[in-house]
C-alpha cells in the first residue's frame, strides 16, 4: 500500500481482492436495500388481505408460484442475513468486538447463521404448507 | 469557554451538542432504536408469515382479529418502514452527489414510505374492525 508518502492508501477497489468483512459488510447494505424493496411484497400481502379473498388469493398464488418462492427464498436469506449482521452493528455501537480475530471469528457465524436459519425455515416452512 | 478555548463553537452550541450536521445524533440513534424494536418484531414476523403461507382468506384474517397479532403486524408495518427510509437516506447521501437529485430521492422514499406504512396500518385495522 506504498505510495511514497507513507500514508496508507485506501484500496483501489476494481483491483483489489476484498477481504471478506468487507465483502460483508457491502452485504449488509445490499441486502438491505432488497429488504426495502421487498417490502412491497409485504403491503400487496396486507392490502390484499383487507381488500377480500379474490384479492388475497390472487397475492397467495403470486407467494406461492415458482417466481414468488424464488423472491421469498432470497428475501428469507436476505432478511436473516441482516438481521444477524444488524446484532453484530449493535454489538459495535456497545463499543465491543473490534479486534481482527472478532471479526472473523463472527464473520464465520454470521454467514452460518444465515444458512442454518433460511434452510430451517424453509424446511419447517415447507412441510407445514 | 474557559474550559476548552480552542474551540471556535460558542457555548451554546456546545450545550445543544448537534455538531455541523444540525440535528446531532437523531438519525443514528433513531435507526438503532428501530433495529433493536425489530429483532423481535421480525422473529415474530416470519413465524406468522411460515404459519400462514398457504393460508386462504378465512385463517388470515382470523389471525389478523387477535389483538396482540394486529398490534404487532401494525408495529412491524411501521418500525420496517421507518427503519427502510432512515437506512435508504443513508445510502443516498453515500451514493448521490448531486444536491437536487440526493433531495429528490430522499423526499421520494420518504414520502413512499410513510404511505406505504400507512396503507398496511389501515388494512390491517380493516380487518381488525371488520369493515
Amino acid at each position: 500500500m506504498a505510495n511514497g508518502s507513507g500514508r496508507p492508501l485506501s484500496p483501489h477497489l476494481q483491483v483489489y481482492k476484498l477481504p471478506l468483512s468487507a465483502v460483508m459488510s457491502i452485504t449488509h447494505r445490499i441486502t438491505g436495500v432488497g429488504l426495502a424493496v421487498g417490502t412491497l411484497l409485504l403491503v400487496w400481502w396486507l392490502v390484499a388481505a383487507a381488500a377480500g379473498p379474490e384479492a388475497f388469493a390472487r397475492a397467495q398464488g403470486f407467494i406461492g408460484s415458482f417466481f414468488g418462492l424464488l423472491l421469498m427464498f432470497g428475501w428469507s436469506a436476505a432478511l436473516y442475513y441482516h438481521l444477524c449482521n444488524g446484532i453484530r452493528h449493535l454489538v459495535w455501537d456497545a463499543g465491543k468486538s473490534f479486534e481482527l480475530t472478532d471479526a472473523d471469528r463472527n464473520n464465520k457465524i454470521i454467514l452460518g447463521a444465515t444458512a442454518v436459519l433460511t434452510v430451517l425455515t424453509w424446511i419447517v416452512g415447507l412441510a407445514v404448507w | 469557554m474557559a474550559s476548552n478555548s480552542k474551540t471556535l463553537r460558542s457555548p451554546l452550541q456546545v450545550a445543544r451538542g448537534l455538531g455541523s450536521a444540525k440535528h446531532g445524533t437523531e438519525h443514528w440513534w433513531s435507526q438503532r432504536l428501530t433495529a433493536i424494536a425489530l429483532v423481535p418484531l421480525t422473529v415474530w414476523f416470519v413465524f406468522g408469515v411460515i404459519r400462514h403461507l398457504g393460508a386462504d382468506h378465512a385463517a388470515f384474517i382470523a389471525w389478523m382479529k387477535s389483538p396482540f397479532s394486529a398490534v404487532m403486524m401494525i408495529l412491524t408495518a411501521v418500525v420496517t418502514f421507518h427503519h427502510a427510509q432512515s437506512g435508504l437516506q443513508v445510502v443516498i447521501e453515500d451514493y448521490v452527489h448531486v444536491e437536487w437529485q440526493k433531495m429528490a430521492l430522499i423526499i421520494g422514499i420518504k414520502f413512499l414510505s410513510f404511505a406505504l406504512a400507512a396503507a398496511c396500518v389501515l388494512a390491517v385495522v380493516k380487518i381488525f374492525i371488520g369493515a
